[in-house]
């Protein structure tokens, strides 16, 4: 990865105000992804992948408000960027979501196509007979017939809708499309035919993808790095094989365990026990403390330090030199449900 | 644009309105109330040749009498008033202010009324305040006595009719659109329709708009039946145009002419027409109620 990076994210944070006090939604987040890469960022519903979404697109809600270090696009500095220009030069020109529950996402009282094409010419000059061939050769490129374009969104299935969403984030040539969980709500083998597409997608594209999910299994299928996120700070970054092959924080190994193993049928999941944190208020220690056998007293009291472990792979936790004997202790149900 | 473009605009355009006739044609009620509007529509487009006297000239029956008072006959289908004034034309000329009165008032204030409510949904926070608080200051104010006021204060001209009945009559869509509109912005595609970068302005009039737009023209037609009734009754209690006749107006001179207990018939055809018109603009709206409102629809 000797590349510059097309997105640069360094320190993001994002707070809700609320009526019981602030909720700390993403703590301190830094990333890169590259080009050409899937960056998927893997963690349990509420951990803030995605306000982390939100806030890179400017989406927040009215009561959340986030601040960051860097975020740079290309070397393009975007959190000092005016609305307008932000709205008009890069949603979607050079950053494109899919969102969560795309299924929903298509206005209902349009024609699929016509939405596609109204977003394209939105923000080119293109004709509207050019905007319409080129929804044509997306619609191919995401496997849907292109007579299709002129239904409207209630007649496409769940898993159509969806595709018809990847079609849109495609049609400008965005050098990065943010997924966020693209599967989830679309039964196993719709899901396995959509990530089959990304797949095929990513091999003629040259965008970078952010894939969001709560789906180990997706993720691990589908992303060159990973990043593990868990009260709204990420846990531990790594290549994907690294991540499975020596994961370094607790709970990553928790998550590894929890993931059913086709070597080791009939074998009981270990859970992790307990229940995700409460983001209110600030962090004093470890946001995985409450939950981790391997807690020591500093976990409470400190915050820890990203460590650099080499090769791209960095650890948030006092006793990431333990990894070893952690790892070992890890597979074993006692570990994790006597402790506590 | 192109030729081809504008064309298939147009054709889209008509496709559109087929699909508003289908809706209100699919309701028995909504169809005879579409046809009775359509009925009156034509009179008052055509109402200039289809009356057959002049509405202010006396007439004389057969006999060369001086027509006063006359019950309907074959001459005077609507009877005649104590000064020999020929009733039927009076109401063919009176359709054509009530449609204008109607579709002007109406039109004006479902334009107010869904803009207020739009942009009070939408964004929220301050300017829902203010005009919403404004909006309440409206509902605080009686109809028919503001309406009198204002007429009063500038004169008895057509316009300011008009103008009464719109400051009031949109505060009731302004609501109605702004409850829908929260309750659309909340939608995925909304959000969807801003990480595409789509401006505030296009999210509310591209993407808002289409979505409550069955409840918009359901209020356009509670609107202008509305309008229609507030100058009837303005025009009753003497507040209407003197120059132009309109139904309300009739019975205003039924009442100065003191002959109420005598000529049923001078009361009879402005009531019924009023009534006419004003339930069938209801059952075209009904019709629109049940997009507007599925639970409505019998399964």
């Amino acid at each position: 990865m000797s590349q510059s990076p097309r997105l640069e994210v360094r320190n993001l944070s994002v707070r809700y105000q609320t009526r019981g006090g602030e909720v700390h939604a993403v703590n301190q987040v830094s990333f890169d992804v590259f080009p050409n890469e899937v960056f998927g960022i893997a963690g349990e519903s509420g951990c803030g992948k995605s306000t982390l979404i939100r806030a890179l697109m400017r989406l927040l809600p009215e009561n959340g408000v986030s601040d960051a270090d860097l975020i740079q696009y290309e070397g393009q500095s975007l959190d000092r960027m005016s609305e307008k220009k932000f709205r008009e030069q890069v949603l979607w020109s050079k950053i494109a979501l899919v969102p969560q529950s795309a299924m929903n996402s298509l206005n209902p009282v349009y024609r699929v196509g016509d939405q596609i094409i109204e977003a394209i010419r939105n923000h080119t000059s293109q004709e509207k007979h050019e905007a319409r061939s080129r929804v044509e050769e997306l619609f191919d490129v995401v496997g849907l017939e292109s007579d299709l374009m002129d239904s409207y969104p209630h007649e496409f299935s769940g898993g159509m809708r969806q595709r018809a969403m990847i079609a849109m984030s495609l049609a400008l040539d965005p050098g990065l499309i943010i997924m966020d969980e693209p599967t989830t709500g679309l039964d196993v083998l719709v899901q396995e035919r959509i990530l089959r597409r990304i797949r095929e997608i990513r091999s003629h594209i040259a965008s970078s993808i952010i894939l969001i999910t709560h789906d180990i299994a997706v993720i691990a299928e589908m992303s060159d790095r990973i990043a593990v996120m868990y009260g709204g700070r990420i846990m531990e970054q790594a290549q994907s094989e690294d991540l499975f092959d020596t994961p370094c924080h607790p709970y990553t190994l928790g998550l590894k365990n929890a993931f059913p193993s086709i070597q080791k049928l009939g074998q009981e999941l270990v859970s992790i026990p307990g229940s995700p944190p409460s983001l209110l208020g600030k962090q004093t220690g470890c946001p995985f403390e409450a939950r981790c056998p391997f807690s020591i007293d500093q976990c409470v009291t400190e915050i820890p330090k990203i460590e650099s472990l080499g090769k791209n792979h960095e650890v948030f936790c006092f006793r990431n030199t333990d990894a070893p004997q952690m790892r070992e202790q890890a597979t074993s149900m006692s570990t994790w449900h006597s402790s506590n | 644009m192109s030729l081809a473009e504008k064309s298939s605009g147009f054709r889209s355009f008509l496709r559109t309105l087929r699909e508003h006739y289908r809706i209100v044609h699919s309701n028995p009620l909504g169809r005879i109330g579409f046809w009775i509007v359509i009925f009156f529509l034509v009179i008052a487009i055509l109402a200039p040749w289809l009356a057959p006297h002049d509405p202010w000239e006396m007439q004389y029956d057969k006999d060369g009498n001086f027509a006063s008072l006359q019950p309907p006959s074959w001459k005077f289908p609507a009877g005649t008033t104590h000064l020999g004034y020929d009733l039927f034309s009076q109401l063919i000329l009176a359709t054509r202010t009530t449609f204008i009165i109607g579709a002007v008032s109406g039109i004006i204030s479902i334009l107010i009324g869904a803009n207020i409510g739009l942009f009070a949904g939408f964004y929220g926070g301050k300017l829902d305040e203010i005009l919403m608080r404004f909006t309440d200051i409206l509902y605080g104010m009686p109809f028919l006595p503001f309406v009198i006021v204002l007429i009063a204060l500038f004169g008895r001209k057509l316009e300011f009719v008009i103008l009464a009945i719109v400051l009031i009559i949109w505060r009731t869509s302004a609501r109605v659109i702004r409850a829908q509109t929260i309750a659309i912005k909340q939608r995925q595609f909304i959000t969807a329709a801003r990480a595409r970068g789509c401006s505030n302005l296009r999210i509310i009039y591209r993407h808002i708009l289409p979505n409550v737009l069955p409840l918009l023209l359901l209020y356009a037609s509670f609107n202008i039946a509305w309008s229609i009734i507030t100058e009837a009754s303005a025009s009753f209690l003497g507040f209407g145009d003197g120059n132009t006749i309109s139904w309300g107006g009739m019975l205003y001179e039924l009442w100065l002419s003191g002959k109420t207990r005598v000529a049923w018939w001078w009361f009879a055809s402005p009531s019924l027409c009023i009534i006419l018109l004003v339930t069938s603009l209801v059952f075209v709206s009904r019709a629109y109620e049940e997009v507007a409102n599925p639970r409505l629809r019998k399964r």
